[in-house]
């Protein structure tokens, strides 16, 4: 068997200061297979595969290819080993065609051909089954095309071993298939084929083996054969651990957020939110599971003003006056001067939420520096109120002149939460809270999410650590794909439950 | 054994950003760098004329404070520079690169002039000052709000547009001098006004470049309470370190950014105003004198701090004024002048890395 192992990973350990990427993972991607590394978002994946392809450099662990043990120290060194990545984000040049793309950074003793390179494209092309014209360029191209050629560029280079990054992220159904079939004929043609995904379905219909990462170590390997969806999904997830973050039982809930029916698309025109609709209840905390990318963040950027929508309505129910007011397609402005008390904290803390180079008492003000008819700034209820957050949110820093960017990952997220609550909301949407942050820290956001909970107050919680989401949320409302694919009871829900309705796939229509 | 495959790849010099330096920590680095620039330009003067370097240093302090004459000279340059270069400033700190104040500051200048030679007795004198103020200050605001316009709607490239409008200045200028050439067939407009003074500055205290002085002096304070105080000073700001921050708290980007060009057009129209009315007194293709580019880094030294600017272009002008006494006073070639002010800003502007950026060499380490 080992000699049919074309890479084989023993051990490999990576830490990022104190956080451990990868902890001992061991993998073995065999010649003429296909393997697929499964796990869910942060579980060490992607950078597992770039110490592959030479990017990263293990911190320890032992590498070996076709048997024999080797260090790979740069990209350089992957491809003399004839590993070859295709990363999700295109590494193209736009102006350039395909063909001069594929032959980009190539050293060839024997003169620049092009006419030479295009037959050597071609019959790649043939024998796998693309779809490529040489000739064209690359701004002209859909994404499918240009991971076509992205692909046809390792392969030109002589790659026998592939590695693919979450290729089906970006391609229609249609797409896929074709991808999947040109994968199969490699693997047909003895290539070892290494593709990172956390689409279930795929896994099962693609691949001969999966690996199965979980925060960084890794759980097993099995045959795709003895496989199903909830052997993979509990190897996935993992066993419930017990917290114990405190809830209550929501009290005098009030539907306060209706969104009904909306769809979005991006830039790019594809749909990101798929006829979403659920209400969110004062007195509550909402919870938003799903993989990264599934529409949470367009989600609330589109109930904070912050997304176009293309139809659908956003109703809020104003406590005060019980007036029903849409918020659909207003600016964040206008939905503040209608009088609508929605804190959000974003999940781009310093990108976003807060300005990195201004001190904590200026990052205060960016809510609420319009108040009052002066052209000046007042910075002393600011101040104040930077004090207060200091004090009881115990944000460790020098004083409130210092540039948040200065501080750490959980006092930054403490200043911005701290603000977004400080105007006494009546929906508070908050994305990513935890991350990055330590146990300590990470229960002060919860007891501040609890606590505005009790005030009353609707809670959106979006998250990604389903333990987490299980044991704080009263409900979990479950996004694959831009589409809602399950709201369930927090209490008596159960992470594999979860995790299943995380990787369904919309129902394709039969025909 | 696994140990065996564990490999460090240390780089000789590492670079690593730091923001921890205080501000006396950082002055002592700027101080340093000077008199190493000092210390360089002395070697190249003696390697390359033979001359006392001291004298040269001497004389380069002659040409600024010699004389009151020439104290004044260094003056009048002081203001028009840091005018021009208080009105990039909001433009940067917005993250704007409007490298068309050059152009601004000239149709500004064109304006102005245009008034002076087109209504000088046609309206009463005391109206034609603010008249010419008011034709400068919308002139120039229109060459910068074009392509902040463009940038906000379209989203195109302000640098290349900004720097195109400059040529087109330039040109407008050159259309009209044909028409307003004083002496005829001499290509260029002369001193206006040089019988009645219309339209000229008045002197105060006897000094005629006072005037200037005083009203760049109001503008440096005006200035820096606007971005540090004001409410649209913050909007700046914000809009500056992250349009997705602005966004996100509802400021309407493409409205501060319209505005914030026309402030920045506004103040290279008074720059405008303040060389054709209290300098210079007449118009070419080179009024503006380069001073919108030299500003973009007199506003980048000073951090887009309005009173550091003060010694920021003091410190420009300086080397200029100097550069240009030592050329006469020990009858040089200009390059050679020239070349000192180059070592002296490239030791100031190298020093800006050190404070930014720790460096690191590499250690050795036992093998264990």
């Amino acid at each position: 068997m080992s000699t049919n192992a074309a890479i084989e990973l023993r051990n490999i350990t990576k830490t990022f200061g104190s956080t451990v990427a990868n902890k001992d993972v061991c993998l073995t991607a065999n010649k003429g297979k296909i393997l697929s590394v499964l796990g869910e978002n942060g579980s060490g994946k992607t950078t597992l595969m770039n110490m592959i392809s030479g990017i990263y450099y293990p911190d320890s662990g032992q590498i070996f290819i076709d048997g024999e043990e080797v260090v790979i120290r740069s990209p350089k060194d992957a491809f003399d080993y004839k590993i070859g990545m295709i990363h999700q984000h295109f590494k193209l040049v736009d102006v350039f065609s395909a063909a001069q793309n594929i032959v980009l950074g190539l050293e060839d003793d024997q003169g620049f051909d092009m006419k030479k390179y295009s037959k050597r494209i071609s019959e790649i092309s043939e024998q796998y089954g693309f779809d490529i014209d040489p000739g064209k360029k690359i701004y002209e191209m859909s994404v499918s095309e240009k991971q076509t050629v992205e692909i046809v560029k390792v392969l030109f280079r002589g790659a026998d071993i592939l590695i693919l990054d979450e290729p089906t992220a970006v391609l229609t159904p249609q797409e896929t298939q074709k991808l999947f079939a040109v994968l199969r004929r490699m693997r047909d043609a003895g290539k070892a084929i290494i593709i990172i995904t956390h689409k279930l379905h795929e896994v099962l219909s693609l691949s001969d083996r999966v690996s199965v990462l979980r925060k960084g170590e890794y759980v097993g390997t099995i045959a795709t054969a003895d496989a199903n969806e909830t052997i993979l999904t509990e190897m996935m997830v993992g066993k419930k651990v017990s917290l114990n973050i405190h809830r209550d039982e929501p009290k005098g809930m009030q539907e306060r957020l209706v969104v009904s029916s909306i769809n979005c698309i991006n830039r790019e025109g594809s749909t990101v939110l798929n006829d979403i609709s659920f209400c969110a209840y004062s007195g509550e905390i909402l919870g938003i599971a799903g993989i990264a990318g599934s529409g949470q963040r367009e989600l609330l950027e589109s109930i904070a003003g912050l997304q176009k929508l293309l139809d659908g309505s956003i109703t809020y129910n104003d406590p005060k006056t019980g007036e029903a007011e849409d918020l659909r397609n207003k600016t964040p402005r206008e939905i503040r001067d209608m009088g609508v008390r929605l804190s959000f904290v974003p999940e781009d803390r310093l990108g976003m939420g807060l300005v990195g180079n201004m001190d904590i008492v200026d990052n205060m003000m960016l809510r609420s520096y319009r108040k009052g008819k002066s052209m000046f700034v007042r910075r002393k209820e600011p101040k104040n109120l930077a004090e207060e957050i200091i004090e009881r949110l115990g944000v460790v820093t020098p004083d409130s002149s210092t540039p948040v960017r200065r501080l750490s990952g959980g006092n930054v997220q403490k200043v911005l939460v701290g603000r977004e609550i400080s105007s006494s909301p009546t929906v508070l949407m908050a994305a990513y809270p935890v991350r990055g942050l330590d146990i300590n820290s990470s229960y002060t956001i919860y007891n501040l999410l609890n606590e505005q909970k009790k005030k009353g107050v609707a809670v959106i919680f979006v998250g990604e650590d389903l333990d987490v989401l299980l044991e704080l949320c009263d409900r979990i409302m479950v996004l694959s794909g831009g589409s809602v694919s399950g709201i369930v009871d927090a209490r008596t829900a159960t992470k594999e439950q979860i995790g299943l309705l995380m990787t369904k796939s919309r129902e394709v229509h039969h025909d | 054994m696994t140990n065996n495959t564990h490999h460090t790849h240390e780089p000789l010099i590492q670079v690593s950003k730091r923001d921890d330096m205080t501000w006396y920590g950082s002055w002592a680095v700027r101080a340093i760098a000077i008199v190493l620039a000092l210390a360089v330009c002395g070697i190249v003067t003696v390697l390359l004329t033979g001359l006392d370097p001291i004298s040269v240093y001497v004389s380069m302090f002659e040409g600024n404070f010699g004389t009151s004459r020439r104290l004044w000279a260094m003056l009048k340059e002081l203001s028009l520079l840091l005018c021009v270069s208080l009105a990039v400033t909001p433009a940067f700190k917005m993250k704007f690169w409007n490298i068309g104040a050059e152009g601004q500051t000239l149709v500004g200048a064109l304006a102005c002039s245009a008034c002076m030679i087109l209504l000088s007795g046609k309206i009463p004198s005391a109206l034609l000052i603010p008249v010419m103020l008011v034709a400068s200050v919308v002139a120039a605001l229109v060459w910068a709000v074009v392509p902040a316009y463009f940038k906000a709607k379209f989203g195109t490239n302000e640098t290349l547009f900004t720097l195109m409008m400059n040529y087109i200045a330039m040109q407008l200028v050159s259309f009209c001098i044909v028409f307003w050439e004083n002496p005829k067939n001499s290509n260029t407009v002369g001193v206006i006004n040089s019988d009645s003074m219309l339209g000229w500055l008045p002197s105060v205290g006897g000094q005629k470049y006072a005037m200037a002085v005083i009203v760049v002096a109001l503008l440096t304070v005006i200035m820096y309470i606007y971005l540090r105080y004001s409410k649209q000073g913050y909007e700046i700001s914000v809009v500056g370190e992250s349009q997705n921050t602005a966004r996100y708290v509802g400021i309407n980007v493409k409205k501060v950014i319209i505005r914030t060009m026309a402030i920045s057009g506004a103040l290279c129209g008074v720059a405008g105003f303040l060389i054709v009315s209290g300098v210079d007194h007449s118009i070419t293709t080179s009024s503006a004198g380069g001073m919108g580019f030299t500003a973009i880094m007199v506003s980048w030294l000073a951090k887009f701090n309005p009173l550091f600017m003060v010694l920021t272009s003091l410190l420009i002008v300086f080397l200029e004024c100097g550069a240009g006494q030592i050329a006469t006073a020990f009858d040089l070639n200009h390059s050679v002048a020239d070349i000192l002010t180059g070592i002296i800003l490239f030791f100031i502007i190298g020093s800006e890395f050190f404070i930014g950026y720790k460096i690191r060499f590499r250690t050795k380490k036992k093998e264990a």
